[in-house]
């Protein structure tokens, strides 16, 4: 390949393209990147080992590379940054690429190529990189010149973390990284195509204002966006403001401090009768970075219908969010503290106030609701009960740790029963659901405040999905809590079979399932396994009293243990399986 | 309802698979798409006819709007506009029915652009209407081969699209 001399505003050192990745991660401050080495990136590896600024974490599987950055992300609000190589170590790092995706965590994912001269040749450990990711990343660039390497990898941080964030992949093919050229970082980014909005337009602020105070039955839903738009003192700002009820989807925890009087809980399939109940019958709904998920409000036609006269405002900086599902009366498109600021700033301005006697009668509606008691489970059983975990874990860590989670019943158990009062405490794999993410999320976290407690609460299924990186938290002494919820099921699915499927429970038994105390023990950890209700509290004690060290907790739950309330696929939310009424 | 949208996008390898893609993914049906460089060759322009309620429409175009590589994207068919298509239609033209073929072109301002003793090759130009009707007046196993580029649309009047 000719490489094209540099322009003359350019000055700074030659370096190789692996020296300038490794100057541009430096210049974007970027302490970690999890990756795993082949023979695409050894420049950029040997890059690494002549460098101090950045640290690389070895993972033992591409996807927990992906999923460790994606959990650092989430946990710090900063870029995550994750490396692999070509072929089969990028087609393993789609399942974590997705999964940021989908839950819009900004991320920078590097990845070598074939050299550019056997791109198309179907080289050994060649694939279409760019399009195999192309429907799952913000965006994507093969760099086929050095000279574009470093803006390539400025524009990829500016894309990632800017707007909506999202994953965006930085293909560099092995000559690319070889290749020398003049390194210079720029300042700034300009792309004509890519101007994402960020003040909200300031008539529809006012229009929000007019019927936020005109509201009887009011409700706010506090989504992702409000937790990465760093939007949580002004969402909490405002609900008192107003005393309004507040509800967070599962993205959203912590976001509202959910053991505040105002907070209803959760919402959705399994949220908590009075948050879908308010949800369902209120008049004017605030909906701050949500994206009135499946998840969240079942059937849209049920939504709708089931209350024609709900006025919705929606807030939310990617506007393809807004009026997807659910038709929108008030949209503000906009990142969300910035608006909720003008939108505070109209309400401290005036001395008016929605009227106190209908919220009086709007809040005792919600009082009969809450008496339903929901989440109510048997506390008598001889069977450990999952649910007693999470509040155990919940008074251990005095509400304090970092919860990661998997995918499943466990993850649902997690989001119900421990209460988030902070965003980024709350870590999981909302839109994709992919099974796996809690032992690297809960590596990112830990690499990311190695002074906080970091507990991944997961189930024996899940686990088993990246259970490899026990050895990465080995190498790099990541001594997070590990609670398996170990009901011997994959638990969502067994429910759903029970539930939908006439109890036939195929293939949801898993049998053959390892000795997961021994397993710890093999991987250089701690490994317990309880058994009784009463040595919960015992085990968990001692686990986070083991400072310096993993521990594995195998929990053996009762097997049958259901997740409710339950909002079966395709119904309205207000269409809930409460566990007393099987 | 039908629409024509007319997109701006960088002039970069790529860029068309990701708007071909966003309209696979997500299940839209793309009816026509032509594209090429503009007067600014940094930037290609599209023109996509496609099918959908005003909702469907209004999501297709922010979807669109969000791709990293979309410069602007309008909906021409909620304005005045212009729209054509070009078309190339090989018909059989021997014999007596060399002298009605010429005619029928004519009368749709077709021109006649190669010749053999048994056929004519003939452009047309319009919007699809004209050049479906075009094709309905003819006898139908008289068409050889058809061959259509799909719509270009613009604004009428001054309007500009710019980026």
């Amino acid at each position: 390949m000719e490489l094209k001399p540099p322009a003359i505003t350019e000055t700074g050192e030659t370096l190789t393209g692996a020296e300038v990745v490794m100057r541009c991660l430096e210049a974007e401050g970027v302490e970690y990147v999890f990756g795993y080495p082949g023979g695409a990136v050894l420049y950029i590896y040997d890059a690494f080992a002549k460098q101090t600024k950045v640290r690389h974490i070895l993972v033992r599987h591409e996807q927990g590379a992906l999923h460790a950055a994606d959990g650092y992300a989430r946990a710090t609000g900063r870029c995550g940054v994750a490396l692999v190589t070509s072929g089969p170590g990028v087609t393993n790092a789609v399942t974590g690429i997705a999964t940021a995706y989908m839950d819009s965590i900004p991320m920078v994912v590097l990845t070598g190529q074939v050299p550019t001269r056997a791109i198309g040749e179907d080289a050994f450990q060649e694939c279409d990189t760019v399009g195999i990711t192309r429907p799952c990343v913000k965006h994507n660039f093969l760099v086929k010149d050095v000279n574009d390497l470093a803006s390539t990898i400025k524009k990829a941080f500016h894309i990632a973390t800017t707007g909506r964030p999202g994953p965006v992949l930085v293909d560099i093919p092995k000559d690319v990284s070889q290749h020398t050229t003049r390194f210079h970082y720029p300042e700034h980014v300009h792309m004509r195509s890519y101007n994402p909005v960020v003040k909200g337009h300031a008539g529809q602020i006012k229009k929000a204002f007019q019927l936020l105070l005109a509201a009887e039955r009011p409700m706010v839903y506090v989504g992702g966006g409000a937790v990465l738009g760093e939007a949580s003192a002004e969402v909490t700002e405002l609900v008192r403001l107003l005393n309004f009820p507040v509800t967070n989807t599962l993205m959203g925890l912590g976001a509202y401090p959910a053991t505040d009087k105002q907070s209803v809980g959760m919402l959705g399939m399994h949220g908590t009768v009075e948050a879908n109940m308010a949800m369902q019958g209120c008049d004017v709904l605030l909906a701050v970075g949500a994206r009135f998920d499946d998840r969240v409000i079942g059937n849209p036609a049920h939504f709708a219908a089931g209350n024609p006269t709900r006025k919705i405002i929606h807030i939310d900086v990617d506007p393809s969010s807004i009026s997807k599902r659910v038709k929108v009366d008030v949209p503000i498109v906009g990142h969300v503290r910035d608006v909720l600021h003008d939108l505070l700033a109209l309400i401290k301005g005036t001395k008016d106030r929605p009227d106190p006697a209908a919220l009086a009668a709007w809040w005792a509606q919600i009082a009969t609701w809450r008496a339903k008691d929901c989440l109510k489970y048997d506390r008598a059983s001889k069977l450990i009960k999952p649910q007693f975990v999470v509040e155990k874990l919940y008074e251990v860590t005095g509400g304090n740790a970092i919860i990661t989670s998997d995918v499943g019943q466990h993850q649902m158990w997690a989001a119900q029963f421990y209460k988030f009062d902070k965003p980024r405490r709350w870590i999981n794999s909302g839109g994709l659901g992919t099974m796996g993410v809690g032992l690297p999320y809960a590596m990112g976290a830990k690499l990311a405040f190695p002074d906080m407690d970091v507990a991944c609460v997961t189930g024996e299924a899940s686990i088993q999905m990246c259970i490899q990186e026990l050895s990465t938290c080995k190498q790099y002494h990541l001594p997070v809590k590990i609670v398996n919820l170990n009901n011997r099921y994959m638990g969502m699915v067994r429910q759903w079979q029970e539930f939908f499927h006439g109890n036939r429970y195929a293939e949801s038994y898993i049998d053959a399932l390892p000795d997961f105390e021994k397993l710890a023990d093999a991987y250089g950890h701690v490994g317990m396994r309880i058994d009784k209700p009463g040595d919960v509290e015992g085990a968990l004690r001692e686990a986070f009293k083991l400072k310096d060290r993993l521990v594995f907790l195998d929990i053996i739950t009762d097997q049958t243990e259901n997740v409710f309330p339950m909002v079966p696929g395709g119904k309205g939310i207000s269409e809930m399986i409460l566990a007393e009424d099987l | 309802m039908r629409h024509i949208l007319s997109i701006l996008v960088e002039n970069e390898a790529g860029a068309l698979s990701r708007v071909a893609g966003l309209f696979s993914a997500r299940g839209y049906n793309i009816e026509t798409l032509t594209v090429a460089p503009t007067e600014d060759a940094t930037m290609s322009r599209m023109t996509i006819v496609t099918t959908g309620s005003d909702d469907v429409v209004e999501q297709i175009t922010k979807q669109l709007n969000k791709l990293v590589d979309v410069v602007k994207v309008v909906d021409l068919s909620e304005g005045k506009h212009i729209e054509r298509e070009l078309m190339l239609v090989k018909v059989r033209a021997g014999g007596k029915d060399r002298e009605e073929m010429k005619r029928t072109a004519d009368i749709f301002r077709g021109r006649i652009i190669d010749v053999t003793d048994k056929s004519y090759t003939i452009e047309l130009t319009g919007p699809t209407e004209k050049l479906d009707a075009f094709l309905e007046a003819l006898d139908r196993s008289a068409i050889l081969e058809t061959v259509r580029t799909g719509v270009s649309g613009i604004g009428r009047g001054e309007w500009v699209l710019k980026a």
